[in-house]
């Protein structure tokens, strides 16, 4: 197998974008026919094509800047782990609906004002591509933040669980806000969203929610990170396993 | 989770302005809040609405089904309530 080599970094910024959307959305649409019932199993399958749509917008763009024919399935499709550069939070394994809901929570107040901010980019493709998503995010960040509230004021154990899930959450969510050198370059070219400003008024506004919910706010005292780099957890080529699957074993196939 | 703590809606939508919301489905969730957006998700996701309303199921009174030999079975025979029943002077014939 031939490696999609990336080397302009606004392509490979694409991809990151790209790679967030599509892990997220593979671990939500493991809810479809799981989920506590009927409606909510449609409302999250409504998320999660909202996700794979979204990455299949940062690929497309991904693969025009390439201009050889690179489309989006040979993105999704014919890279491994390494040449993945999600951030780790999204590959987790969805946990509990306690633990899919806490990190969507978390995920959606951090998109919501990263993809403001990816509005103002120079780079026309990535600000249309933010505009479109960002009304998805905004109703994801309403649901989400109705969870959050139903499950810390709901049962003892419901709030056990999202504590739980917060606790277990929290190490994952310094490398939203860490910026790398591709990153950073293309900050000061006025393409890319500088991820460390937006630390504050998330870190805000989630605590307020999560106190608000009952939950208590766990010690900053460990972190992980390494995803940009292609460093991910052992989650990551289980999900690529079930996603790349029939492209793998019938190479071409199309339906 | 079960269904225990939830609640029947009944729910309405307007496929476009100046059109009168039509009953399209039930489902169910918590409370209204929860019921609305739900009925995005179940019922909007192909374009299919502007405005939706969701109503407690148990707020609607229905009529029954054996109720209806005296609700609608007197009506059969006068056909008088009906326009057509009449003839119209020729003055009126474009009517």
């Amino acid at each position: 197998m031939t490696r999609i080599a990336i080397e302009n970094p606004v392509e490979m910024y694409a991809v990151r974008l790209g790679d967030d959307a599509l892990v997220l959305g593979h671990r939500l649409s493991e809810w479809s026919s799981n989920a506590p019932f009927l409606e909510e199993d449609l409302a999250l399958s409504n998320v999660a094509l909202d996700y794979i749509g979204r990455a299949r917008m940062f690929y497309t763009y991904a693969g025009q800047l390439r201009n050889d024919g690179t489309t989006e399935d040979d993105y999704a499709y014919l890279r491994d782990c390494r040449d993945y550069y999600n951030l780790l939070i999204h590959e987790l394994p969805r946990g509990d609906f306690a633990f899919s809901m806490a990190r969507q929570y978390l995920v959606d107040v951090f998109n919501l004002a990263y993809l403001a901010e990816l509005q103002q980019s120079r780079d026309e493709s990535l600000a249309a591509i933010a505009g479109k998503a960002v009304k998805e995010s905004t109703y994801h960040l309403r649901r989400s933040n109705d969870w959050i509230m139903r499950l810390g004021q709901g049962t003892r154990e419901s709030l056990r669980r999202l504590q739980d899930a917060v606790v277990e959450l929290w190490g994952f969510t310094p490398e939203l806000f860490a910026m790398d050198a591709l990153e950073i370059d293309l900050l000061a070219q006025g393409i890319a969203v500088d991820r460390a400003a937006l630390r504050d008024s998330w870190d805000r506004q989630v605590r307020a929610t999560l106190e608000a919910a009952g939950v208590t706010m766990p010690e900053p005292d460990w972190q992980v990170d390494g995803g940009r780099q292609g460093v991910h957890t052992e989650h990551l080529g289980h999900l690529l396993g079930e996603l790349q699957f029939v492209q793998r074993a019938y190479p071409g196939l199309e339906w | 989770m079960t269904q225990d703590n939830l609640h029947l809606f009944e729910v309405f939508i307007r496929s476009k302005r100046g059109l009168d919301h039509k009953h399209v489905g039930s489902l169910h969730a918590e409370d209204p809040a929860q019921a609305l957006e739900y009925a995005r998700d179940v019922y909007t996701r192909r374009s299919e609405g502007v405005s939706i309303w969701v109503v407690n199921s148990s707020d609607i009174h229905a009529s029954q089904e054996d109720d209806s030999e005296s609700f609608y079975d007197p009506m059969d025979d006068k056909p008088y309530r009906h326009a057509t029943h009449y003839v119209l002077p020729d003055a009126v014939n474009n009517m």
